[in-house]
């Protein structure tokens, strides 16, 4: 069974359709790369996934379940803007996800901060940009979960940061979990997925692995994403 | 470490080349054992299943083989490796070969050329 089961998904602000049936199907093990312009829907379908927005018609079954308190529990979102209380101490932080999340493990997380050279006496918003971003990721990443919700997580950072992010996804990679990526730098991020969807006007236009897409288009997906998309 | 992938080509490919030159060189040596998946795949930043697809063509051309524990090794078959050798050299004299051509060298003058490249260096 797939890890994620979309079918016939439908989601309106108003009179805006920002999910226009949509339909997906991912298996674990995979890092996927969720790529379209602003406004395509990516944001909402991931809201959706966290069971922080409810669809308007249409099944969606994370693990067998629908969107819930319980899917809550296996799915891990890093959202593209900081959601942390920053004036937090990162040691607090830390405890903080671990009363939140029966899956946390906080041995993992030290580790990975300390890594960083990071004090967690330190409070979060003394933190420069790039670390809080790394330290959030490295919350994220030390859940046990199914499903990572990913929401630009090498944006606004610098190159050798980026590196480090995409090492740290790269590593914690789980045959039994799905990764999802939205990003916009995408030939930076290709050769780490092996699943790419292209997402247009809320629908899926292109569901294929970035080596697929290269064999059939002689192009890389970023210049495919291009073409597709081109204003 | 990183490997930089060029655009058109599927990237399991350019990582089989990648490792192809790098054993053709002597960097990994006939009977050195690689890397696992895992830690390959972080140094040179690549999904995992790629480069397993990767390994597994290798291991298909004989390039590597897998041991009873799972290690992955260089092949030691002298046959094998002068194969490869011959392989890459004959791709890249193509590629010489082409765009001197295409500088309307005729194919005494490419040789002489290249003979004299040699006598200087």
């Amino acid at each position: 069974m797939a890890l994620i089961e979309i079918e016939g998904l439908y989601k309106s602000y108003n009179k805006l359709l920002a999910l226009n049936n949509l339909n997906l199907s991912l298996e674990g093990g995979q890092i996927v790369g969720l790529l379209g312009p602003n406004g395509s829907g990516k944001t909402t379908l991931i809201k959706i996934l966290n069971d922080l927005l409810k669809a308007d018609r249409g099944s969606i079954l994370i693990d067998g379940k629908n969107p819930s308190t319980e899917t809550k529990e296996v799915v891990a979102y890093l959202p593209d803007r900081n959601s942390l209380p920053d004036y937090m101490k990162i040691k607090d932080l830390i405890n903080m996800q671990a009363d939140f999340f029966k899956d946390f493990d906080i041995e993992k997380a030290n580790s990975m901060i300390e890594d960083l050279g990071i004090n967690t006496n330190m409070r979060f918003k003394s933190l420069s940009k790039g670390m809080g971003e790394k330290v959030q990721l490295a919350l994220v990443m030390s859940r046990k979960a199914k499903v990572y919700l990913l929401d630009e997580p090498i944006g606004g950072v610098d190159p050798a940061a980026r590196d480090y992010i995409l090492k740290t996804i790269i590593s914690n990679y789980n045959p039994e979990s799905v990764v999802i990526i939205s990003t916009h730098l995408i030939s930076e991020i290709e050769s780490v997925l092996d699943d790419v969807i292209f997402i247009k006007n809320g629908e899926i236009v292109l569901h294929k692995s970035p080596d697929l897409i290269r064999e059939e288009y002689a192009k890389g997906v970023d210049e495919l994403f291009r073409e597709v998309f081109k204003c | 470490m990183a490997y930089k992938f060029k655009n058109g080509i599927p990237i399991y490919l350019q990582i089989i080349d990648e490792l192809s030159i790098s054993i053709a060189s002597g960097k990994y040596a006939p009977g050195d054992k690689l890397p696992s998946v895992r830690e390959f795949a972080v140094d040179i930043g690549v999904n995992p299943n790629t480069l397993q697809r990767a390994f597994s063509t290798m291991e298909s051309m004989g390039i590597v083989h897998v041991d009873r524990t799972n290690g992955r090794y260089v092949t030691d078959d002298e046959k094998v490796l002068s194969e490869l050798r011959a392989k890459l050299s004959k791709r890249y004299i193509e590629e010489l070969v082409t765009r001197m051509r295409k500088l309307k060298m005729s194919d005494e003058e490419i040789l002489n050329a290249i003979k004299r490249w040699l006598e200087e260096v």
